[in-house]
């Protein structure tokens, strides 16, 4: 990234009094009707989602497209999809911050609040696949009168329940303790005192003396590494949810590395998609989002993808040289069975698309980037789908073979969940800075000739 | 630090200039005073005279229950409590239980450091008072509480003052 050190971060020249007005202004000013439209457009999709989970859970799965031997339909697969999504966030802000990456401030906030609403909406699903979601206190090792009947701590599942919870819980407080001290500036310039008593109450009072910067600065390198473990060991049990299986397909030693390549691939994906908006909204954040914030993402998307292609060439390698029958039919089956397109799609939104980034005119283009972004979440999503359902679909027994049924509640569920994400995600836009003031501050004189300052 | 505290402030408008000055304020003889930043300001936790956080020790300490607890957990269910065979494997199935005590061990950290940091900030506080409303923005002080070494509010401002400081003020409660 020495090519990116040498640029400057911050765009024109600040000072720091105009970094906090252009971060706080989204939030002290009143929306935009481009703001509105998309704001009533994802709250349109929001509550079509919970009519749609509502009768969901009303009526019962049968209504989504599992059956047998698919046991396995779009609520698994779309968890999978937006936790994966979530894992870039924690990248930027943890691993990132370890690395001593210094254009990681401008995007962490986002990226950081991405991650927790993206596990947010993944939570949902597997709480509604258990089919009875009134009954999922059973997934939580407490006292009962059945015994007490504990759960089944050999289960990945079961992991999963703590892993996904711990990573929840956890990169939601980093996310908060991060945003402390722009909360506080956010309270000594509000304009009024409704204002003044939220702020001050979620800011916790924080005033920011050097012993509190001491400890606060302490807390957060902590926190990045105790995240870093925590975000490859998330992704790793997830995948451990098919790796931990006999299946043909699921069963593989590769999973938990791809699996966390592909997530901070997709999770990358989205941060694109989500920023370019974002600058587009707030004309004023390109100075601090600028191309170069930009390109260094385009780079890491490219980078993870040609990772997944690796895994996925690695895959029919193994099934091969395994010389096991079911392994090879599996695979062959993948690529060339009743769901080739699935894997095609799969394929080349992963693979193939994002080779366009080794052209810098492309990496710096944000129409392009935008929709590389997306098709790259299609792929990705495509990627779980191909995982999930192809290797059910053709049991050991041709007798149990089968195709998943995809329903209208599938595509409901799938399309409703981008409503649930993008409503909380615009509000959050207006209602906390969504560039870290206090972290940008530091990195104002990065690369900028003639300040003897902190550049270097 | 229950009761509030009156004393001086000096206020610089310059990240560099506020190292500096509290540098000189130390040799000066003060201990107590704090500088109060909008970010964290590189370098002024010597300048201030601050050692280093203890809360690595609390994480260190949390993890470890975490990881006793996360054992203990796995361990009393699934052998002392209501040991079931399950597919013939051992009722202590140390490596399935290693993502739990994983888990556990980093939620335990991450919770309690985030404790400590609490306590040690003393916070919440509710509506603080204020020196300048700027200094969460783009202004920065030096705050000589009226209980420390040798204090003289007079001295103290003239001190700050020759320090390059553009704005002194008394402060009745910090």
């Amino acid at each position: 990234m020495s090519d990116v050190s040498r640029k400057p971060l911050i765009l024109g020249n600040k000072t720091y009094k105009e970094i906090t007005d252009d971060i706080c202004q989204p939030v002290e000013t009143f929306p935009s009707k481009n703001w509105f439209a998309l704001f009533f457009s994802a709250k349109a999709l929001f509550i079509f989602y919970i009519i749609h989970i509502a009768i969901v859970i009303g009526t019962g799965m049968g209504l989504l497209g599992v059956n047998h031997p698919v046991a396995w339909g779009t609520m698994i697969i779309t968890f999978v999809f937006w936790i994966g999504i979530g894992h870039a966030g924690t990248l930027i802000s943890a691993i990132l911050f370890l690395f001593r990456q210094k254009w990681r401030t401008s995007v962490a906030r986002s990226a950081e609040a991405m991650t927790v609403f993206a596990v947010m909406t993944a939570g949902i699903f597997p709480l509604i696949h258990t089919g009875r979601p009134w009954l999922d206190f059973w997934l939580l090792p407490y006292p009962n009168q059945r015994g007490p009947l504990w759960v089944n701590f050999r289960s990945p599942l079961l992991w999963d329940v703590f892993a996904v919870s711990t990573y929840a819980t956890v990169s939601s407080v980093f996310w908060y303790i991060g945003m402390v001290p722009d909360l506080a500036t956010l309270r000594d310039r509000a304009k009024t005192k409704l204002r003044r008593i939220i702020y001050g109450a979620l800011s916790l009072g924080w005033r920011g003396s050097a012993r509190d910067w001491s400890h606060w600065e302490m807390l957060t390198l902590i926190l990045a590494g105790l995240c870093t473990p925590l975000v490859l060991s998330v992704h790793t049990i997830v995948s451990f949810d098919f790796a931990v299986s006999m299946l043909p397909g699921w069963h593989t030693t590769i999973f938990p590395p791809y699996f966390v390549a592909g997530a901070i691939f997709s999770g990358f994906g989205m941060v694109v998609t989500l920023l370019t908006l974002v600058r587009i909204g707030f004309p004023k954040f390109k100075d601090y989002i600028t191309i170069d914030h930009m390109e260094v993402m385009n780079k890491i998307i490219m980078t993870t993808g040609m990772m997944v292609g690796y895994a996925y060439c690695s895959e029919f390698f193994i099934a091969w040289y395994s010389g096991n029958p079911y392994e090879i039919y599996a695979f062959t089956n993948r690529a060339f069975g009743p769901y080739w397109w699935s894997y095609w799609i799969m394929f080349s939104c992963n693979v193939f698309i994002p080779q366009i980034f080794w052209m810098k005119s492309m990496r710096r283009s944000i129409p392009v980037m935008f929709v590389v972004s997306l098709l790259v979440n299609v792929g990705m999503w495509f990627e779980r789908f191909v995982i999930t359902v192809t290797s059910l679909h053709r049991d050991f027994l041709p007798s149990s073979w089968g195709m998943y049924a995809w329903s209208w509640f599938d595509t409901a569920i799938l399309m409703g969940s981008f409503g649930m994400f993008l409503t909380i995600f615009l509000l959050y836009l207006r209602v906390i800075p969504a560039i870290s003031i206090a972290e940008v501050k530091p990195v104002l004189y990065w690369g900028k000739k003639g300040h003897g300052k902190d550049g270097h | 630090m229950a009761k509030k505290l009156g004393g001086v402030a000096g206020i610089w408008l310059d990240d560099h200039a506020v190292v500096a000055a509290a540098h000189k304020v130390r040799e000066a003889g003060y201990k107590k005073f704090d500088a109060i930043t909008p970010f964290p300001v590189h370098g002024i936790e010597e300048a201030v005279g601050i050692s280093r956080s203890p809360i690595p020790y609390v994480t260190f300490l949390a993890g470890l229950t975490g990881l006793s607890a996360g054992l203990a957990l796995t361990y009393w269910t699934s052998a002392v409590s209501w040991p079931l065979n399950i597919g013939g494997k051992p009722f202590f199935s140390g490596p399935a239980f290693v993502p739990i005590m994983f888990e556990l061990t980093i939620l335990f950290a991450a919770l309690f450091s985030i404790g400590a940091m609490i306590i040690l900030c003393r916070l919440p506080k509710i509506d603080p008072p204020v020196i300048d409303p700027d200094l969460t923005s783009h202004k920065f002080a030096i705050f000589i509480p009226e209980n420390d070494v040798n204090y003289d509010a007079a001295r103290a401002e003239q001190l700050l003052r020759s320090l390059g400081a553009t704005e002194v003020k008394r402060v009745l409660e910090y």
